[in-house]
């Protein structure tokens, strides 16, 4: 670790992976409530637990990325955060205001909480991963704008580089498109168009810089390439992701009352969008097969190797399966969806977060670049034991897509939605078999942060000089 | 007066940076996506693509087609100017290259006007869908090949770049390129072929 100031990003990693506990918990019971519908009725029914586990998902994301940031921008900038103590006191105002909204939801039926939040006053609510209360997405805002105002004059302030700037771009591009969380028009279609500017626009625009430039930097530390070679890379591909994303909005517009255009304007852009993701493949693999040195943080260059892969087939790929409008014709909504979400948010965002911790923790833990063989080893079987589930858990829920799309939509006696579910409760029960295996892959990481912490780490010598 | 042609003798290829030559097949794959959606669709709508494409106007597309084919002349020339060192004349034709572009949009916005001015719109019909869409991410093209040229023009006019050095003029000019390759394309297949 250069920079002093870099140390606060622990405290955001360890927030993260403890979210990320609770996000998996809340999966796991999700995915048995899909086949023992009453399970834990009526103190957490389905919906509660959905919204849970998806707000989890999002909140620890984004303590991801600001812990990644705050430790990336000092290093890049080649200067201490410009106020490391905003940036601690914003981490409890984030925490605090993330707790008691989860415990809202948890504790207090759904409209009461509306009711006690005064959404009246500007009504927000009630709107699939935007279900925060108003107060609570008053302080997001409030985090990202101080956020963003600690990166931004530190970046300012100090050496740009492109990592830096794309960095920065994304993450005022995730600021500004929140803000569309508040347009609320009474009008179900453009609800519906601007709602996806908050989620569409960062999972498939600015979260993709974000990703790209956190790649790139651990990609530059760990392999030790040209940073002139990576930063070309990375304008490349997010050039790619921008003309392909931005139209490629188009493809959640097919059937909500928009005009005819984005059928088409919808599938041409949006079938562009894994070349983006497949470039980030070719890059990460390209940039280690020439590295200059092998680095002792093997764990690190796993994971980033295996961030390019799964975020190409879970968000590219998967993305694609149906994405074109004649296929979503029959597809929408069913689980392809599911599976192709679960797939693209673990392989793309979980997966680079979890990238830069495996880089970052082992200097704010101390170390000099790399943490114990043992603890390495076991972070690596994390990894595997995720991955693969999470692979299988995708294939489960593809399995059940196609035979609802099928079943529901395309047979020539078409079944009742209720009917199919159960018709598919096999793909469900091996989805929990995969969950349970993932939430165990998850405690075998947490692990990995505590065995063999009193020996030495590893230290490989330089392939070349 | 050798060395400059052994310089240039042993250029690499492609021309430019090799990062804008993958920006260029992507947009073409785009470009070619949407061309054989025009296709298939046509061949649903015969009858329609024909009547409305008859109300097209023909003259000012040739004047474009001419316009950047021009303007592409005018960019090869600057190519060759700074690969023999000559910032001055290369500046000269890049702003000539930018003046054609230019052109270019008066005469397009020309049509989008009197298009709006009928009412016509991306709903009016599938074969006008086509047609705007299209050349409207065309015209978005041309606007960054124009700025591209620009900048490029005013590098040059510095004298920043040499005949050892001029990578970013070869990339400016393969992107122009592109943007007039597309509608050599969009041309015949929307205004023209019926």
């Amino acid at each position: 670790m250069q920079y002093k100031s870099q140390a606060v990003a622990k405290l955001y990693f360890i927030a993260a992976i403890g979210l990320f506990v609770g996000q998996i918990l809340f999966g796991v019971i999700l995915g048995l409530q899909y086949v023992i519908g009453d399970f834990l009725f009526p103190e957490i029914p389905f919906n509660v637990a959905r919204m849970v586990h998806t707000n989890l998902l999002i909140v620890w994301l984004l303590f991801g990325f600001m812990g990644a940031a705050y430790y990336l921008v000092p290093e890049e900038a080649e200067r201490e955060l410009v106020s490391p103590g905003l940036a601690v006191l914003m981490f409890w105002v984030f925490l605090i205001a993330g707790a008691l909204t989860i415990l809202g939801y948890l504790l207090v039926p759904y409209s009461g909480l509306a009711q006690m939040t005064g959404n009246d006053l500007l009504p927000t609510m009630g709107r699939e991963f935007l279900e925060q209360p108003t107060i609570t997405k008053i302080g997001i805002v409030v985090v990202a704008l101080a956020f963003l105002y600690n990166i931004g004059m530190t970046i300012l302030s100090g050496r740009k580089t492109v990592v830096n700037l794309v960095l920065l771009i994304g993450l005022v591009g995730l600021a500004v498109f929140f803000l569309f969380s508040f347009y609320n028009p009474d009008n179900l279609v453009k609800d519906k168009y601007y709602w996806w500017w908050v989620v569409h626009l960062w999972v498939e625009g600015v979260w993709e810089l974000i990703l790209g430039s956190i790649l790139a930097f651990v990609l530059i530390k760990t392999t030790g390439v040209d940073r002139e070679v990576i930063e070309k890379w990375l304008y490349v591909i997010i050039a790619m992701t921008l003309i392909t994303g931005i139209i490629g909005t188009g493809h959640h517009y097919y059937w909500i009352g928009t005009p005819d255009y984005w059928q088409w304007w919808g599938s041409v852009f949006s079938a562009m969008e894994p070349i983006p993701f497949f470039m980030m493949t070719v890059f990460a693999f390209n940039m280690v097969n020439r590295r200059r040195r092998n680095h002792p943080n093997k764990a690190a260059v796993l994971w980033a190797l295996g961030t390019a892969v799964m975020a190409f087939l879970g968000a590219g790929v998967w993305g694609f399966l149906h994405t074109l409008a004649p296929v979503n014709y029959y597809t929408h909504g069913t689980q392809i969806t599911a599976a192709h979400g679960h797939m693209a948010f673990y392989g793309a965002y979980v997966m680079i977060v979890l990238t830069m911790i495996s880089y970052a923790m082992p200097m704010l833990r101390g170390r000099k670049a790399a943490s114990s063989n043992r603890s390495q080893v076991l972070e690596m079987w994390s990894f595997w034991l995720m991955t693969v589930s999470m692979v299988f858990i995708t294939l489960f829920l593809t399995g059940a897509g196609i035979l609802q799309t099928y079943l529901q939509r395309y047979s020539d006696t078409p079944l009742p939605f209720m009917v199919v579910q159960e018709k598919i409760e096999l793909f469900y029960w091996m989805r929990e078999v995969a969950g349970v295996v993932f939430l165990i892959g998850l405690l075998v990481y947490i692990a990995s942060f505590f065995v063999g912490t009193k020996e030495p780490e590893v230290v490989l010598e330089q392939t070349d000089a | 007066m050798s060395d400059k042609l052994v310089a240039a003798q042993v250029r690499h290829y492609p021309p430019g940076d090799l990062a804008v030559w993958i920006l260029i097949m992507a947009e073409l794959l785009v470009f070619a996506l949407f061309f054989a959606a025009y296709g298939f669709t046509r061949m649903g709508h015969v009858a329609l693509f024909n009547q409305y494409q008859a109300t097209l106007d023909r003259t000012a597309a040739v004047a474009n087609t001419l316009a950047l084919i021009t303007a592409s002349y005018f960019v090869v020339r600057a190519v060759a100017a700074i690969r023999e060192g000559n910032s001055r004349h290369s500046a000269r034709w890049l702003w000539a290259g930018v003046g054609m572009g230019v052109l270019f949009l008066f005469i397009k916005g020309g049509e989008y006007a009197e298009h709006l001015s009928h009412g016509i719109n991306l709903s009016t019909n599938t074969f006008y869908m086509f047609y705007l869409s299209l050349t409207f991410f065309h015209f978005m093209h041309v606007i960054v090949g124009v700025i591209v040229l620009v900048i490029l023009a005013v590098k040059v006019g510095q004298g920043r770049y040499s005949a050892a050095e001029h990578a970013d003029v070869e990339s400016g000019a393969s992107y122009w390129h592109m943007v007039d390759l597309v509608w050599l394309i969009l041309f015949p297949l929307v205004y023209v072929m019926h």
